[in-house]
């Protein structure tokens, strides 16, 4: 109390790893960039005429967002943390209908040549309301009510931006809260059972459902000849059984309702049926040969082949990372990961420090939101997750994003520059 | 509780670290382990192309062009790229249906080709249609044009000599990686002989290419780009005016003519006739020519008889018997023996021509009596000194092929015969051992019987006999890259000796010669002012009219050339082969022809198209 009341600094008690963490990121993704859409025509790095040259002045007014963020007493963030949310719900509800239509896109405030997508700041306002509403002393969220109020909040914006905006993947972010949820006391139930969803949607796409029918039946029957039979444990192994089966039923339900490109992309990652790799498996495909061509030590700095020259899609927003395991190789995508990774951690621990429990959920907020961002899109380029348009943190071009990110880690640098101070 | 909660972010590390940890194993895999992505790349991002070098020129001794190269162009596919043209289109440049370009197309498609793989759609477009196709290429994505040099003949001569060059086929390319297919390379001549020479080195050039198939430039700047070397120069030892003036002469006539400088090895002349003009070997129009030119099956014009044709040596070998005997000791200039129109002692055979009996060496050599040498043979056969017919055989033969005969020459042209001097073997297995003696294989002596040389052989025996008892292989390239000490130059640096040493001996033979020209059969075709020696003759043939065979070496003194030529089935010896080589030395020696009627005579006469019975009306 004392020191900190002697000492006003606004950068007092920062985590300086994470903030440089955060630097060499935002960094090496400018650097990506700069390579991914790189011309000889327009070498200069800060030439605002291209992409690299735009994500300076992203990174700059980052920089200053970051810079505003720690200024603002950490008390507004929890005092206004329903009014930011209910805010930016609106400002998402608005869009649709205030934003001008982009390349089939109702997501974007357009200013002139610049434009904001109100969906990324949809993520931070709802991991503040989300701690606030949770950090509550009188709120369990063992407590089915509450786990249902939890669960309100992620849900409104997700199915606001899934349906009013047509943006599935920035909607599926919100999935990334159950993390947070769990660390809260969330049954784990609940994550089992979304794991089972998962494995479940996937046995139902490969195999024929009544064989899926057939074996669930079967694990239910072993698992009765094994546990002590009574009343309770028939109940619970006769509701998995139904539960599986209607998931099953369910999984034919979701797909058959899916957009065809959304069937695509999950047929192409599952490898069901022929994958045509110059129609809808074209993205992964070449996503895998600018990465896999990168081989060990890659092909070095503005030397890609594959990305530089378009053979990959988006290259500089959600495929980003091919760029680096082209030109940077399987050195520079795994320390890619490593330093994503060694953040997301290094939050996990700053979060379990605080006094404060919003601050706690906050950052395991973060750690979640960044971690989910990570998994999908590096996942995508490699093959192992279903293409879903969302940025990889700090790397993809765009400012939305960037912004989004800065303000969400800095706020938790900011309550965490402050967990020395009074309980919220 | 708090603390059971605190907990759970171990479990929650523990899938973040599992995810990564998945995540960099399927990184490992795909970016280290799994090749088959940077293949992918490549083929997608790369084009690869050749660079092809120049082959290296041809010329003859005086530096005159005999081979250079002209700009050709392919139009090379790749299959994989094509997208979106209009067929017509091109049809329409390249002046082909619709029907030619769907089997092109598949041709590319289907094995050996791949749709992967560019393989060469149209080939050898002419300067004029590639300019106008260049303009508009980009409109056909996955076509693309690659430069080439194809071989032009300014003179139309020497076509056998200098063989041809032809595509690289799939045996090639298995026996050496060097080559793809489709690529060119000597396939005769010394287009083959000197293939690594001429070809030079390929270059590689890496091009980078972006989705839409532009090119982006030279990857990594060219680090990785080869330069094509270019072929190096030949000088070879043709002289293209006498090349060129037998060539003429020998037109109409089926058989070979081959003039050597003796003290050097170097073949001034290698004719075949009939030849062709290599230019027809070139260009689009190839496969029809070569297939026009195999079909001639009396002229056989692709044969090439210089060094593919094994002919009876006939009368020249009666050079070879006289050296053999003066040098055993069994026969001395002064010898007599008689003639019966044959050879007495087996009742008359071999044949022969009626002449003054008996005769000396000298005489003999210049009438080419068959009963004196096949005298000469028995008696270098049954000579006591060695015992028994097998070792004196033995002897024989030991000298004979000293003469490089039964065996090839080590010249560099590309395709020659070995011809054949019979081993006792193989008597024996014909008439059982010990079965055989001299009068059964009687004719050896006059060159007839199982022997057989190439008329490349047969020059180089004037050649032998000329230096009397040493030559240089017989070769055709004096210089590689200006460079006459190049060191695959240097086996015609080494001078070979026959087993006869004693030039005493070639002094007799030589006489003998020179008295053939002075007042013997040669007598009608002296030159004036230069005393030359010759042998004529023919060679009985199995299967028709006698060769005519004449062998000459001239000056006298210090010989700059020496001529070996065989006319087929064209009789004696000073009729047609005389003449000819008579002019050809004249030509070279003195550059002029003194004996314009000969030459016309020689030009004009065809015995080819004329028929045997004309040709046996001239006779002498």
């Amino acid at each position: 109390m004392q020191r900190s009341l002697n000492n006003t600094s606004i950068f007092y008690n920062v985590d300086w790893i994470t903030v440089l963490t955060y630097l060499l990121l935002i960094l090496m993704g400018w650097l990506n960039i700069y390579a991914a859409v790189y011309n000889e025509d327009h070498y200069v790095i800060t030439d605002i005429s291209q992409k690299y040259g735009k994500q300076l002045i992203w990174i700059g007014t980052s920089l200053m967002l970051a810079l505003i963020i720690l200024i603002i007493d950490e008390n507004f963030y929890t005092a206004f943390a329903y009014f930011i949310f209910g805010a930016l719900l609106l400002a998402n509800i608005a869009v649709p209908f205030l934003g001008r239509e982009v390349k089939g896109s109702s997501s974007w405030f357009r200013f002139g040549d610049f434009g904001i997508q109100p969906a990324e700041f949809m993520k931070f306002a709802a991991n503040l309301a989300l701690a606030k509403f949770l950090s509550n002393q009188n709120i369990k969220i063992a407590d089915y009510k509450n786990t249902f109020i939890s669960l309100l909040i992620i849900g409104i914006p997700a199915i606001i931006i899934m349906k009013l905006q047509n943006e599935t993947g920035l909607a599926i972010v919100f999935a990334a809260f159950i993390f947070m949820l769990y660390r809260e006391g969330l049954s784990v139930n609940y994550l089992l059972l979304g794991f089972l969803a998962i494995i479940l949607f996937i046995l139902a796409l490969m195999i024929n459902n009544l064989y899926l029918f057939i074996i669930i039946g079967s694990l239910c029957a072993i698992a009765l000849l094994f546990i002590k039979r009574n009343a309770k444990n028939l109940f619970i192994i006769a509701a998995i059984g139904i539960v599986a089966c209607t998931m099953v039923r369910g999984t034919t339900y979701v797909y058959d309702h899916m957009e065809d490109h959304q069937k695509t992309r999950i047929d192409v990652l599952l490898g069901r049926g022929t994958v045509n790799l110059k129609d809808e498996g074209y993205n992964v495909n070449q996503a895998k040969i600018a990465i896999g061509s990168g081989g060990f030590s890659g092909k070095g700095y503005l030397q890609g082949t594959q990305t530089k020259y378009n053979f990959v899609p988006e290259q500089d927003t959600d495929f980003i990372f091919c760029t680096v395991g082209e030109e940077w190789g399987f050195l520079g995508s795994t320390l890619v990961i490593i330093l994503q990774l060694f953040l997301i951690i290094r939050l996990v621990f700053m979060a379990e420090r605080q006094r404060s429990s919003f601050s706690r959920i906050y950052g395991y907020g973060v750690a979640s939101v960044l971690f989910f961002h990570l998994t999908v899109n590096i996942g995508m380029t490699i093959g192992l997750a279903p293409v879903i348009g969302i940025p990889l943190p700090f790397f993809s071009y765009g400012g939305s994003s960037l912004w989004s990110f800065t303000i969400l880690l800095f706020i938790f640098i900011k309550l965490d520059s402050k967990r020395l101070q009074i309980l919220r | 509780m708090n603390n059971q909660l605190a907990d759970r972010k171990f479990i929650i590390i523990g899938v973040f670290v599992l995810v990564g940890l998945i995540y960099i194993s399927r990184l490992f895999y795909i970016q280290v382990v799994d090749d088959t992505y940077k293949l992918d790349a490549r083929n997608q991002a790369f084009r690869y192309t050749t660079e092809f070098p120049i082959r290296g020129y041809i010329y003859d001794r005086n530096n005159k062009l005999l081979v250079y190269n002209e700009a050709a162009y392919d139009l090379m596919v790749l299959p994989k790229n094509v997208k979106n043209i209009d067929t017509m289109d091109l049809c329409g440049l390249l002046g082909i249906t619709k029907e030619q370009f769907l089997k092109k197309m598949k041709k590319a498609i289907q094995a050996p080709n791949s749709p992967r793989k560019e393989s060469v759609f149209e080939k050898q477009l002419s300067p004029k249609d590639y300019a106008s196709l260049q303009e508009v290429l980009y409109r056909f994505p996955g076509f693309f044009v690659q430069s080439r040099t194809l071989r032009k003949y300014p003179k139309k001569i020497a076509a056998h000599m200098l063989g041809y060059i032809g595509e690289a086929d799939k045996r090639t390319t298995e026996k050496d990686s060097y080559y793809r297919e489709g690529d060119y390379l000597g396939i005769s001549g010394i287009e083959k002989s000197y293939e690594k020479v001429l070809r030079g080195k390929k270059g590689m050039h890496i091009i980078m290419k972006d989705v839409n198939n532009r090119d982006m430039g030279s990857y990594m700047n060219g680090l990785y780009d080869t330069a094509a070397i270019s072929g190096k120069p030949l000088i070879t030892t043709i002289d293209a005016d006498l090349q060129e003036y037998a060539e003429q002469l020998m037109q109409n006539k089926i058989g070979s003519v081959v003039a050597i400088d003796p003290s050097t090895g170097e073949i001034l002349a290698i004719v075949t006739s009939p030849t062709y003009d290599p230019n027809l070997f070139v260009g689009r129009a190839r496969n029809k020519n070569f297939a026009e030119l195999s079909l001639d099956s009396i002229g056989k014009p692709l044969f090439n008889r210089s060094t593919m044709a094994s002919y009876p040596p006939g009368s020249t070998f009666k050079l070879v018997m006289a050296l053999i005997g003066l040098n055993e000791g069994v026969l001395t200039a002064q010898t007599r023996y008689p003639c019966a129109r044959g050879y007495p002692p087996l009742g008359g055979r071999p044949k022969c021509h009626p002449h003054g009996s008996p005769m000396d060496l000298e005489g003999a050599i210049g009438t080419s009596c068959n009963s004196y040498f096949s005298y000469v043979f028995k008696s270098v056969i049954e000579d006591k000194k060695y015992h028994n017919t097998y070792k004196a055989y033995a002897n024989w033969r030991e000298i004979a092929t000293s003469f490089c005969l039964g065996t090839k020459t080590g010249s560099d042209l590309a395709n020659e015969l070995r011809g054949n001097v019979p081993s006792i073997a193989y008597y024996d297995k014909v008439f059982g051992q010990g079965s055989w003696k001299a009068s059964t294989v009687i004719s050896l002596g006059i060159g007839q019987n199982e022997l057989g040389i190439t008329p490349l052989q047969n020059a180089n025996l004037v050649a032998i006999i000329a230096n009397k008892g040493w030559y240089y292989t017989p070769h055709i390239v004096k210089a590689i890259d200006g460079n006459p000490n190049d060191t695959i130059l240097d086996k015609f640096k080494v001078k070979h000796y026959t087993k006869i040493k004693d030039t005493a001996i070639y002094n007799v033979v030589i006489a003998g010669m020179a008295k053939a020209v002075e007042g013997g059969t040669a007598a009608a075709l002296k030159i004036e002012g230069i005393p030359y020696c010759a042998k004529t003759g023919t060679a009985q043939n199995p299967h028709g009219k006698d060769h005519s065979v004449f062998v000459c070496f001239a000056p006298k003194e210090n010989p700059k050339i020496a001529i070996g030529i065989l006319i087929e089935n064209a009789g004696f010896g000073s009729t047609y082969a005389g003449p000819i080589a008579r002019l050809m030395m004249e030509k070279y020696l003195k550059g002029e022809i003194t004996r314009p009627d000969l030459e016309k005579r020689m030009l004009e006469t065809d015995l080819i198209h004329k028929g045997k019975n004309a040709a046996v009306a001239e006779q002498h």
